[in-house]
C-alpha cells in the first residue's frame, strides 16, 4: 500500500479508520480527509471501509495555507 | 475612540455589488454610533447596510485573511483578532507519515478565533487535481465554500485560466460555493461568473510578490464586468494596496504574506482592517476629478487688495 506516497506495509485489510488512528490522528477529526485511489472516502465509510493491498491512500489534514 | 465611519456607510450599500441601487435610506437603517471593535453582541445584530454578502452569507468585515506564512499560531491568531476578518483560508497537506501528529491546533486555534474557514486548493495545476481537492476539503472541514486555485506557471503562480475555468464549472455543478482565484482579465472574470462561481479574486501581482495592484485599470473594468463580488487577491504588500483596491471598487481584499510575513504582523493586520474600510469609504464618497492644474480651495471674493 501507497500511503502518503511512502510504501507501507501491515496495513492490508485494515480500514481507514484503523490506520488513522496508526497515524495519531482521531477518526472524528475535524480538518482530516481521506483519498483511496484518487477517489474522496467519505468520513461516513472510515470505520467499514478495508484497504486493499495495492491501494494509493492519502491521508490530509489542515495547513496554513493561504 | 470615535468612529465616525460606520454611520456613513449605508450611503453606499451594495453598489459595486452590482445590486439594485438603493432605497432611501431611513435614520433606523443607519448603524447605531459604534466604537472601532465591535462587542460580541453586535456581531449578531441585523445585517448592517454595508455588509458584503456572498453566496447569500453576511460578512461585517471586508477583509479576507490568509493563514499561511504566520511564524506561530499564536500570532496567526493575534492577528486574525486585529484584522477584524470573518472568513480566513485553509489549505490542505498531507500527514506526515510516522511524526506525532499536531494538524489538529490549527483548527482548534481557527475555531476558538472564530472564524468562517475558506479552504483553499493551493498546490492543483490541472482542473483535475482542484476538484478532487476540493472534495476532500468539503470533507475535512465540512464546508462547501472552495477558494479555487489552478496555477499554470511555477515562477509567477499565475492562473492557469482553461483549467481553471473548467474546474469552477465541475464544481458549481456539484454544489460548491465556488471563489476563483483568477488573472486581472475581465473577460475570464465574466466567463467564471456565467459558470457560476459566487465570487471573483482577481490578482493584483503574483502571490506572496507584494507588487500591488499592476493593473488597476483591469480591475475596475472587472468591478464593472461581473454582478458578483470582486476580492482582490494577491500581490498586497502594504496598507495602501487594499486601500486602493478598495478605491477601484472591489467589494473585499484578500491579505495573506502581507500581513504574516510583515515584520509586525498584528500590527500591519490592524493596518489593513483600516485601509480597506478607508478605502471602502472613499469609494463611496466620491472622490473629487483629478485636474491638470490647481483649482483654489479658498474663494477669491472679498480678497483685499494691497
Amino acid at each position: 500500500m501507497i500511503l502518503n506516497g511512502e510504501p507501507v506495509g501491515g496495513f492490508a485489510g485494515e480500514t481507514v479508520a484503523a490506520v488513522l488512528v496508526r497515524l495519531g490522528l482521531h477518526t472524528d477529526a475535524r480538518g482530516v480527509a481521506v483519498a483511496v485511489d484518487g477517489e474522496v472516502l467519505p468520513r461516513s465509510r472510515w470505520e467499514t471501509f478495508a484497504l486493499p493491498e495495492d491501494a494509493r491512500v492519502e491521508v490530509l489534514t489542515a495547513m496554513q495555507g493561504g | 475612540m470615535a468612529d465616525h465611519s460606520r454611520p456613513k456607510r449605508a450611503t453606499i450599500a451594495h453598489e459595486s455589488n452590482g445590486r439594485t441601487p438603493d432605497a432611501p435610506i431611513s435614520p433606523s437603517d443607519l448603524p447605531p454610533p459604534a466604537s472601532g471593535i465591535p462587542t460580541p453582541d453586535a456581531s449578531f445584530a441585523a445585517p448592517s447596510p454595508d455588509d458584503l454578502t456572498i453566496a447569500g452569507r453576511t460578512l461585517r468585515s471586508r477583509l479576507l485573511l490568509g493563514t499561511g506564512g504566520f511564524p506561530s499560531l499564536e500570532l496567526m491568531a493575534e492577528a486574525i483578532a486585529a484584522s477584524g476578518s470573518e472568513l480566513v483560508t485553509v489549505a490542505l497537506r498531507r500527514v506526515a507519515v510516522g511524526e506525532s501528529q499536531s494538524g489538529g491546533s490549527l483548527i482548534d486555534v481557527l475555531a476558538d478565533a472564530d472564524v468562517q474557514l475558506l479552504p483553499n486548493t493551493a498546490g492543483a495545476r490541472t482542473a483535475r487535481d482542484a476538484v478532487l481537492t476540493a472534495r476532500l476539503a468539503r470533507e475535512a472541514f465540512a464546508t462547501d465554500w472552495i477558494k479555487l486555485e489552478v496555477i499554470g506557471d511555477e515562477d509567477t503562480l499565475l492562473p492557469d485560466a482553461p483549467e481553471l475555468l473548467r474546474a469552477a464549472e465541475e464544481l458549481v455543478d456539484e454544489g460548491f460555493v465556488v471563489l476563483p482565484y483568477t488573472t486581472d482579465d475581465p473577460v475570464l472574470a465574466r466567463r467564471l461568473v456565467d459558470v457560476g462561481c459566487s465570487a471573483v479574486m482577481p490578482l493584483g501581482s503574483p502571490i506572496g510578490s507584494g507588487m500591488g495592484i499592476r493593473n488597476p485599470y483591469n480591475i475596475a473594468l472587472i468591478r464593472e464586468a461581473v454582478s458578483v463580488p470582486v476580492v482582490l487577491d494577491a500581490g498586497v504588500g502594504t496598507a495602501s494596496d487594499a486601500t486602493l483596491a478598495m478605491e477601484l471598487g472591489c467589494d473585499a481584499v484578500m491579505a495573506a504574506s502581507a500581513i504574516s510575513r510583515a515584520e509586525d504582523p498584528v500590527r500591519m493586520a490592524r493596518a489593513m482592517r483600516n485601509a480597506v474600510e478607508a478605502g471602502r469609504l472613499a469609494h463611496g464618497a466620491g472622490r473629487i476629478p483629478r485636474r491638470h492644474y490647481a483649482r483654489a480651495s479658498t474663494s477669491d471674493e472679498g480678497l483685499p487688495e494691497f
